[in-house]
């Protein structure tokens, strides 16, 4: 084998992404362009809950088609808790991920039992449990969701000032993405590739594979948990909504568009899809007639994007640059 | 010496199949013990019945002590049970030190271990590249296993489980689909092994297990109808009749 170089395209990609999303706020303000900031942390937090989809779906290849219900969990208790006069951020988080951590337990236990399509639909109907027991939340809003009182409060950040949530968002990134990186090279990711690659050769070793693939599961979860807060607080509200199956695949989607299996490729998902999303949706060419089918059919558009990225590309944007790096 | 392995009146049904008819069979420590039969004859249900893949109808399976009839494969490797697939089976995404060192792993406490490369442990990559090195895959240790001749994944198989250090290896088939340069490399490894662990094996190449085994047992239609040494088994003429006719004076 020959020596990896260390200035691989992927690597080149991988930093550029990173940095350029660290210079966006900069960059909007200079601009004079707000907008960007809430754009992008919505792409920040996004992309952190694909990551953590990604570690049971591309790692673990555990295709859970119900992670939207995570999100709305951290949406949620800062929701509830804010609606009952409950501030502080700290407490806000760790109410969530016990309660996130919880229930993935209990949803994991249950649900990796089951394997393939199995899988996919137990973990589908345990979202939409949830989803309909928030429309019946009364008290919060129901079907039509509930605006927030306030932000959380965080010691010294102001979370009402856009920038200082979009730097929280990507720190909270970062600090994912580094504990994810070490994470699959050491002997748990270990463990969880293995079962990915053959799950039955896992335990003829002597491996008891349930009790990792339900660590992982709940370490997906409590990652999305973390994203849904963010959302909350991104958008001073929250909703059933957020927990819609839609959302689930859309997750689904941005994993597989950026490269299942691989660090950044969900950030890089998430960033296209919603990028190219809004690009669409007001796109301007001068033609009145084409930016009018443009702006009004541009999920269809989307579609041929996809179509475009899993045909051609196969391993999605990045998993593309990682996969060339390997064949060479 | 003493029984390493005791298999009391094991009945595996398929249906109405009767797959495993009430087999027993015991295996002493430090033997190779050949299974042989004829295409059908059970030996893959056999070893899957030990490995735990498929659960028994009834009979016992008491291994080093632990009763572990109703036990998940993963327990019964724990407990130094190893096995190798007739199918070739090992982790493609990765190389063959990295798949020999998981099969280190697997039995170097848990690994719940978040933080440390698992590639930088000593602990696992010695152990690893010790079992590489007794079936002489040492130069390929960082090759990815996609690439590997067919030849050299089968004894990628046999080092992940000496990895795991198991008392007792079950080899189902290790020399299907080898050259016959390949098949001896093998034959002089498992010669190797030969008092360092027990073997059971099935296999199809004669010679290699009348080379091999210390003692053999005839499996036919799930139920074993002669067990003896090399010698004996040549001799009897009901086992020449059931399954050695077809193979032509072995």
């Amino acid at each position: 084998m020959s020596a990896k170089p260390s200035f691989t395209a992927a690597r080149v990609f991988a930093v550029l992404l990173l940095a350029g999303l660290a210079l966006v706020p900069l960059l909007a303000a200079w601009l004079d362009q707000p907008f960007w900031v809430t754009l992008f942390t919505r792409i920040l937090i996004f992309a952190l809950a694909a990551m953590g989809l990604n570690l049971v779906l591309g790692f673990g290849a555990m295709v859970s088609f119900g992670h939207a219900m995570y999100l709305g969990i951290g949406a949620y208790a800062v929701g509830i808790l804010s609606y009952h006069g409950v501030d502080s951020g700290l407490l806000q988080l760790g109410v969530a991920l016990a309660v996130g951590g919880l229930v993935a337990l209990g949803v994991g236990a249950i649900c990796l039992r089951t394997s393939g399509m199995a899988f996919i639909m137990i973990t589908l109907a345990f979202a939409q449990m949830l989803f309909f027991l928030a429309v019946s939340l009364r008290e919060y809003g129901g079907d039509d969701g509930m605006q927030l009182k306030g932000r959380s409060l965080l010691g010294p950040l102001d979370l009402n000032n856009p920038t200082v949530l979009y730097y929280l968002a990507y720190a909270l990134l970062l600090a994912v993405l580094l504990a994810f990186w070490r994470l699959v090279h050491a002997r748990f990711g270990m463990v969880l590739r293995g079962c990915r690659s053959n799950e039955r050769r896992m335990a003829s070793l002597g491996f008891p594979t349930l009790r990792y693939k339900l660590s992982a599961y709940v370490v997906s979860a409590l990652v999305c948990v973390l994203a849904g807060m963010l959302m909350a607080n991104l958008t001073r509200f929250v909703s059933p909504s957020y927990m819609a199956w839609t959302v689930s695949g859309e997750l689904i989607v941005m994993t597989v568009l950026g490269g299942l299996g691989t660090l950044i490729g969900p950030v890089a998902g998430a960033a296209a899809l919603l990028l190219v999303e809004e690009g669409l949706a007001s796109l301007k060419l001068g033609v009145p007639w084409l930016d009018t089918l443009i702006n009004q059919h541009w999920l269809a558009l989307i579609g041929v994007f996809i179509v475009f990225v899993v045909l051609v590309l196969k391993q999605g944007l990045y998993g593309w640059l990682v996969a060339r790096e390997a064949r060479r | 010496m003493s029984a390493l392995l005791e298999v009391t009146g094991l009945v595996k049904r398929f249906g109405g199949l009767l797959a495993t008819d009430h087999l027993s069979l015991s295996l002493q420590h430090g033997e190779i013990h050949a299974v042989i039969g004829p295409n059908g004859a059970g030996k893959t249900t056999f070893i899957n019945q030990l490995g735990g893949e498929i659960l028994s109808d009834e009979g016992r399976i008491v291994f080093d002590g632990h009763d572990i009839t109703r036990e998940p494969p993963f327990r019964r490797a724990q407990v130094g049970l190893g096995r190798s697939y007739q199918i070739t089976s090992v982790f493609n995404d990765f190389s063959v030190l990295q798949n020999t060192a998981l099969a280190v792993q697997a039995h170097a406490g848990h690994s719940f271990r978040f933080w440390r490369p698992a590639a930088s442990e000593r602990a696992l990559v010695d152990p690893a590249m010790a079992a590489l090195a007794q079936v002489g895959l040492t130069e390929r240790a960082h090759t990815p296993v996609s690439v590997l001749a067919h030849g050299e994944r089968r004894q990628l198989e046999i080092a992940m489980v000496l990895a795991t250090g198991a008392k007792l290896l079950l080899l189902d088939e290790p020399m299907a689909g080898m050259s016959p340069i390949e098949s001896e490399a093998v034959v002089a490894l498992l010669k190797k092994l030969k008092g360092q662990c027990t073997i059971l094996l099935v296999e199809h190449d004669m010679d290699a297990v009348f080379a091999l085994a210390d003692r053999i047992t005839v499996l036919v239609y799930g139920r074993p109808v002669a067990t003896g040494t090399p010698d004996e088994i040549r001799n009897q003429p009901e086992v020449r009749e059931a399954y050695l006719g077809e193979e032509g004076g072995v």
